[in-house]
């Protein structure tokens, strides 16, 4: 039992410190953004010089193979590294699913002549990858996509819609799930492919969503042509394809769950009144705050056993689907509690009422966000019932029927 | 990184889990819950021989010297087993707190007899909550005997040295005092009190002018507060082991019971709230984890980690227990089902020290301290 680095993983640590020290800036506040004031494009641009200066040091990858362009590294380094950025302004939600999974993807199911032309402009972050499952009919049910893959030639015709799509909007290349066959059962007949977002008849629509921001798209497919060298896995292999890039992110054992929530809902109990005294000396706003921290350094302490497992060397099992599930719910809890501390002035915005209460009221807004991606609560719920308590799965009509009988009915 | 146990004491473990699972049976313990017997003897007997119970014993005194991490694990098997022992009364309260605050001469006589099992020792060191019960003479030691009566204590019916937290000096200058009563002393009288949870049985124990010694410690605040603070540990294991236990049993049976044409662990309602307890559980197990560390290495962050682990291991069980019994169905509300033995000892284990309440408390008056 000990929180410290071995002396090798303390070694590296030192390294990436004194590399973030001499190239990158720290963060001035914990809600400060990369980028924030510069608008869409120069905040892009600047992210890109990031990430090529990120790669040309040998961190864009490190747990990656070196012929593959990575540093030939352990997952615990990757994780150390993670760590140690975090303190610093980096772009957030910009190359994280190229490297996490779009790459990762290609590296496992292209042919080597796509690998050498992906890999290493996809590190550098001259490229930058989607990935392209959802859809408006197919959301936790992903084996129900409908849009569709014709074979013409050598070449494949794409038509149907995508949702929910990170980062479409500045994205070159993406991972597409298409139904290349509708007789087959509905696992049975997907194929996958990789698409170029910049070919004609692929068109980008931002999703206005609830909190306020676009991070999120739809994307159009009209007669799209995608070469059939582009298709990772066989033809009607896509489940499986998809499969193995979901697992890419069993290593990512986060949860984001900041880690500072109970410190500044202490901060603005002591800015609140409830009965003519601190809120902070009330014992109902104690107790929430005992609970809230309970949900919080649970989370850290989840996460410290999934990297327990990956610093062994061993890959953290289906269990560690509990530390999204815990997560994003306290960040709802939590954040409205915070808000509830000023009682009817709680509601005014954050413009109005003034700078501390931007944080919660921003992560409440977005909570209901992060209770979806990654996974449902629900289907989280099933997948431990499932995969860890070996409870039976749930009872489906639709698993051996051909796809094209399903939609009729 | 390494937030796990070592391989040696996981091995240690699982030998205690063999031997609880042949000595701790549902038979043994029930033999306990009728009130056949005091405590499960072989269990007992096996803990002590194996230097399980006296695992954070160290050597010189009698004990195995395996350190905290060690009885930790020790802890969880004792849950998962329900074992009727005196392990907390004796291990983690009496002997801590005169390892923690005793004389050289009070550690080498008492401690050697803890650690052997040759005698059994109770403790009572105070807690934040109390019941205004009709007047019982409070305790008072006067610097060489002990008058008035014990709260109840756990295993006080066949313990041979009891550890109390007292009121002592002169009636316009009562201090806190720890003191050591040996309870084959004259002026001992013991009445045995019912027991939510039977298997860990109750007594008040009355002192008339018995002989007694003080610890000498300077402050018996700071030492009894240590003390409950490595015991929520301790017991936070025990709770967390028992709500697996439990939940491993009510998956079991979802399993093998039909209704409506299925397993009923197929209903999505049940699956989603064995995954909730499932969750609760585990949350549980890293605070506890969280406070072996705390404990093992005496870090400052002790009464915060001690505080997160009860409290949340308290709620786990609580919730595994109380949900255990309701996914069973009536058969869980029969006597000859174990279900009410987890939700007994959830219960019991629950308070013993104070309940989640206080010790949450305890976790905001910590939080708000680190954050000034």
């Amino acid at each position: 039992m000990d929180f410290r680095d071995t002396p090798e993983e303390a070694a590296f640590r030192a390294e990436v410190r004194a590399w973030l020290q001499a190239n990158g800036s720290a963060r001035s506040r914990p809600d400060e953004m990369f980028g924030e004031g510069l608008d869409d494009a120069a905040k892009l641009a600047a992210a890109k010089a990031w990430q090529a200066r990120k790669a040309a040091a040998g961190y864009a990858a490190i747990a990656w193979p070196k012929e593959a362009g990575g540093r030939g590294g352990t997952p615990m380094q990757q994780v150390i590294y993670q760590q140690e950025e975090a303190a610093y302004l980096v772009p957030g939600m910009i190359f994280e699913i190229s490297i996490g999974m779009g790459l990762p993807t290609v590296m496992m199911w292209a042919a080597p002549e796509l690998k050498a032309r992906f890999l290493r402009p996809g590190l550098a972050g001259e490229e930058i990858w989607c990935q392209l499952f959802s859809e408006p009919g197919a959301g936790s049910d992903t084996g129900g996509v409908r849009t569709r893959a014709v074979r013409d030639g050598e070449d494949w015709v794409i038509n149907g819609q995508k949702v929910w799509t990170s980062g479409a909007h500045f994205c070159d290349y993406g991972i597409l799930l298409t139904r290349s066959d509708w007789d087959k059962p509905k696992q049975e007949g997907l194929t996958m492919f990789i698409v170029d977002m910049k070919a004609p008849g692929v068109e980008v629509r931002p999703i206005h969503q609830m909190s306020g921001e676009s991070e999120f798209n739809e994307v159009f497919f009209t007669d799209v042509r995608i070469p059939d060298r582009y298709r990772l896995g066989p033809e009607c292999g896509g489940w499986k394809v998809m499969l193995s890039m979901l697992m890419q992110e069993r290593m990512s054992v986060g949860g984001n769950l900041p880690t500072d929530l109970h410190e500044h809902l202490i901060a603005l109990a002591r800015q609140c009144d409830w009965d003519d005294r601190l809120a902070i000396d009330d014992a109902r706003v104690r107790a929430r705050i005992a609970d809230a921290y309970l949900q919080q350094h649970g989370v850290e302490l989840l996460i410290a056993r999934g990297l327990t497992a990956i610093s062994k060397g061993k890959t953290p099992g289906p269990e560690m689907s509990i530390t999204k599930l815990v997560a994003a719910k306290a960040l709802q809890d939590i954040s409205a509690f915070a808000l509830e501390l000023a009682g009817a002035d709680g509601i005014i915005g954050h413009e109005a009422l003034g700078g501390d209460w931007r944080y919660m009221q921003r992560l409440w807004l977005g909570s209901p966000g992060a209770r979806m991606g990654g996974g449902t609560d629900e289907i989280l719920r099933n997948v431990i019932a499932e995969r860890v308590l070996g409870l039976p799965g749930e009872i489906r009509t639709d698993r051996k029927i051909p796809f094209r009988e399903l939609e009729r009915s | 990184m390494n937030f796990d146990f070592s391989d040696d004491q996981r091995l240690l473990q699982d030998a205690v889990r063999t031997m609880l699972a042949e000595t701790s049976t549902s038979q043994a313990v029930r033999e306990v819950l009728e009130g056949r017997a005091t405590h499960s003897d072989a269990a007992w007997r096996n803990l002590i021989d194996m230097g399980a119970a006296a695992a954070a014993i160290p050597e010189q005194y009698g004990g195995s010297g395996l350190g905290y991490l060690a009885l930790c694990l020790v802890a969880e098997e004792a849950g998962r087993h329900l074992a009727a022992v005196p392990l907390a009364s004796s291990f983690y309260l009496a002997a801590e707190a005169i390892l923690r605050a005793g004389s050289a001469a009070q550690k080498q006589h008492w401690l050697p007899q803890i650690a052997t099992g040759k005698l059994v020792a109770t403790a009572a060191l105070g807690s934040r909550e109390r019941y205004r019960k009709a007047a019982t003479a409070p305790l008072r030691f006067d610097g060489e005997t002990l008058s008035g009566s014990s709260p109840a204590l756990s295993d006080g019916g066949i313990a041979g040295l009891a550890v109390l937290r007292v009121k002592a000096g002169a009636e316009d200058g009562l201090s806190d005092t720890l003191v050591l009563v040996d309870l084959s002393a004259t002026g001992v009288s013991r009445k045995a009190l019912p027991s939510l949870d039977p298997t860990r049985p109750l007594a008040e124990i009355h002192f008339d002018h018995t002989p007694a010694e003080a610890l000498t410690c300077a402050d018996a605040s700071t030492v009894a507060t240590r003390v409950l603070d490595g015991a929520a540990v301790l017991i936070a294991f025990e709770q967390v082991g028992g709500a697996a236990r439990i939940l491993e049993i009510t998956r079991d049976y979802s399993l093998e019971r039909k209704a409506f044409g299925r397993q009923i662990g197929s209903f999505q309602a049940l699956k989603h709230k064995m995954a909730d307890i499932y969750t609760t559980i585990e949350l549980a197990r890293v605070h506890a984890y969280y406070g072996a560390w705390a404990l093992a290495s005496d870090a400052p962050e002790l009464p915060r980690a001690a505080a997160a682990a009860r409290v949340s291991a308290t709620r786990a069980f609580v919730v595994a227990a109380e949900e255990g019994i309701e996914l069973h169905g009536g058969i869980g509300f029969t006597w000859e089902m174990d279900c009410h033995l987890f939700y007994r000892r959830a219960r019991q284990l629950g308070q013993c020290i104070g309940s989640e309440h206080a010790w949450r408390a305890q976790l905001a008056d910590e939080l708000i301290k680190e954050a000034a």
